[in-house]
């Protein structure tokens, strides 16, 4: 999901930079509040095991295979804030070292990633803990959670691609959407399955993630991701049913393009304009209860008997 | 493992290298935006931004084989999210501007990061304020990255010596359960160095 540079425009790649850096100075300053020193180590250390972490290999099928992305486990191990600082940290040594992730487009990706990640990740996580006690209850929350995080981080880089004139919202958001509704699976799986490794064998490690974040922060950090949501996402939304329209003509006019030098993904993105507005929304509805029915029933089978 | 795969040859002696690290990331982040903002339309720029990455490449002394064999590595992704683009009036315009463009950013990228050690960016993040904490981080996780990989890749070893049937069902608990132990093991390093940290003093 790490957007490349060139894809952004300046408008795009700044207002991102914006809202992330006033993500990153909450959580530090929440963090240099609440944390006590001796879990700096423990940051630095953890940004190396998220990057480790990230190039084990999940075997999919057909000799694919897919890897974690480690936002909602990484808030749910350390607490929200040490998990944006962490996430954060990874992202820049990918893009700074690595390339992986373009160095303009840092601060999208930061924000997708590790903002919405780990911000609206482990809000979805807190809420659920509220009325899921015991282990199962916190890898059902966390799978869901971390389900939920990568559809929203895929949801804000269509945006963002949109917003950037780079790739038709009408495209970019059904594709983006579906692609991370089949990855948000994965992710959801390893996050449980690490999580219910660690509750079995080393149950006290848990306990470094309890990190009780007060209002104040909560709402600030709520507030900038509201406001990137707007940013990005509301122009489509709010002009919906035009918007399909437009982008369903601008298609059919693709379309007839697409007969002299046919695109891979032609037929993907088709469905998904014959029945309008309503399907897409049915589908996502549908989709996010199915992973969070999914997600209890994996919690019930990672973790063999009930332990509070 | 070699402990600096990651930015491999950034300790080469070039001119280039020797440039302060500032001026070298001001430089990169000066031709990617120029790269970005510019129309397609204006082709000598574009090819006057090749010709100068070229000269910075053959000047600085990264092997070009390396340079490649990394362009080559996130290409794919580049033409993943570009595949997007091709759904709209003249999509096929767009999608090669953009390759362009990204390629061209990603080069400036990958001599970047293989002309300046990550301690120097390092500093310059430190004196441009950005907070200690997160330069404290991402020190401490450029530090330890190579370890916990070298710990990962033990670990996968030991597994493997260790399993002898190679049945499909169990293999993502495996390796799940070898993502959680690293991370066990990552927070009694932590505390080690902790110890370690205070005991040299510290603040």
């Amino acid at each position: 999901m790490h957007i490349p540079d060139g894809f952004l425009d300046g408008k795009t790649a700044i207002a991102a930079a914006v809202l992330s850096g006033t993500g990153i100075s909450v959580a530090v300053r929440s963090a240099q509040k609440r944390l006590p020193r001796r879990k700096i180590p423990l940051m630095g250390v953890a940004a190396a095991f998220v990057f480790a972490a990230q190039m084990l290999n999940f075997p999919v099928a057909a000799g694919s295979s897919g890897h974690l992305m480690g936002s909602v486990l990484s808030a749910v191990l350390l607490g929200p804030a040490a998990g944006v600082i962490v996430m954060t940290s990874v992202l820049l040594v990918q893009a700074l070292v690595f390339a992986d992730g373009g160095l303009l487009a840092l601060g999208a990706n930061i924000f997708n990633m590790a903002i919405v990640g780990c911000g609206a990740g482990y809000g979805i996580y807190a809420l659920l803990r509220r009325i899921l006690p015991g282990d199962r209850g916190m890898l059902a929350a966390a799978g869901f959670a971390s389900w939920c995080a990568i559809v929203l981080a895929a949801v804000c880089a269509a945006g963002e691609l949109a917003w950037s004139g780079t790739a038709p919202w009408g495209a970019a958001f059904p594709a983006m959407a579906t692609v991370h509704m089949l990855i948000g699976v994965g992710e959801a799986l390893i996050t449980m399955l690490v999580l219910g490794a660690i509750a079995l064998t080393r149950h006290e490690v848990l306990e470094n993630g309890n990190e009780k974040t007060p209002g104040a922060e909560l709402v600030v950090l709520g507030l900038a991701l509201a406001l990137g949501l707007a940013l990005f996402v509301s122009p489509f939304v709010s002009g919906w049913p035009d918007g399909l329209e437009k982008a369903a003509a601008s298609l059919g006019f693709d379309m007839k393009a697409a007969r002299a030098f046919p695109t891979p993904l032609a037929d993907y993105a088709v469905p998904g304009f014959s029945s309008p507005a309503a399907a897409t929304a049915v589908a996502g509805a549908a989709g996010t209860l199915l992973a969070f029915g999914l997600s209890f029933v994996i919690a019930r089978l990672i973790l063999p008997s009930s332990r509070t | 493992m070699r402990h600096d795969f990651l930015d491999r040859y950034s300790r080469l002696a070039s001119p280039i290298h020797r440039l302060p690290a500032g001026l070298k990331l001001c430089a990169a982040l000066a031709v990617m935006s120029a790269t970005i903002a510019f129309p397609i339309s204006s082709l000598w720029f574009f090819l006057a931004v090749a010709a100068f990455l070229a000269i910075a490449l053959a000047v600085s002394g990264i092997p070009f084989p390396f340079v490649l064999k990394r362009l080559l590595l996130f290409e794919p992704f580049v033409v993943g999210i570009g595949l997007l683009s091709l759904f709209q009036a003249e999509g096929m315009r767009v999608f090669l501007t953009l390759m362009t463009k990204s390629t061209l950013c990603l080069l400036s990228v990958i001599i970047l990061s293989n002309t300046t050690p990550f301690a120097l960016l390092l500093n310059v993040l430190r004196r441009i304020h950005v907070p200690t904490l997160l330069v404290t981080v991402l020190a401490l996780m450029y530090r330890y990255i190579f370890l916990l990989i070298d710990e990962a890749e033990r670990m996968g070893r030991a597994r493997k010596s260790r399993t002898f049937s190679g049945k499909r069902r169990g293999r993502w608990r495996q390796a799940a359960t070898v993502v959680g132990q690293l991370f066990v093991r990552s927070t009694e390093r932590a505390e080690r160095i902790f110890a370690a940290m205070t005991a040299r003093g510290w603040q």
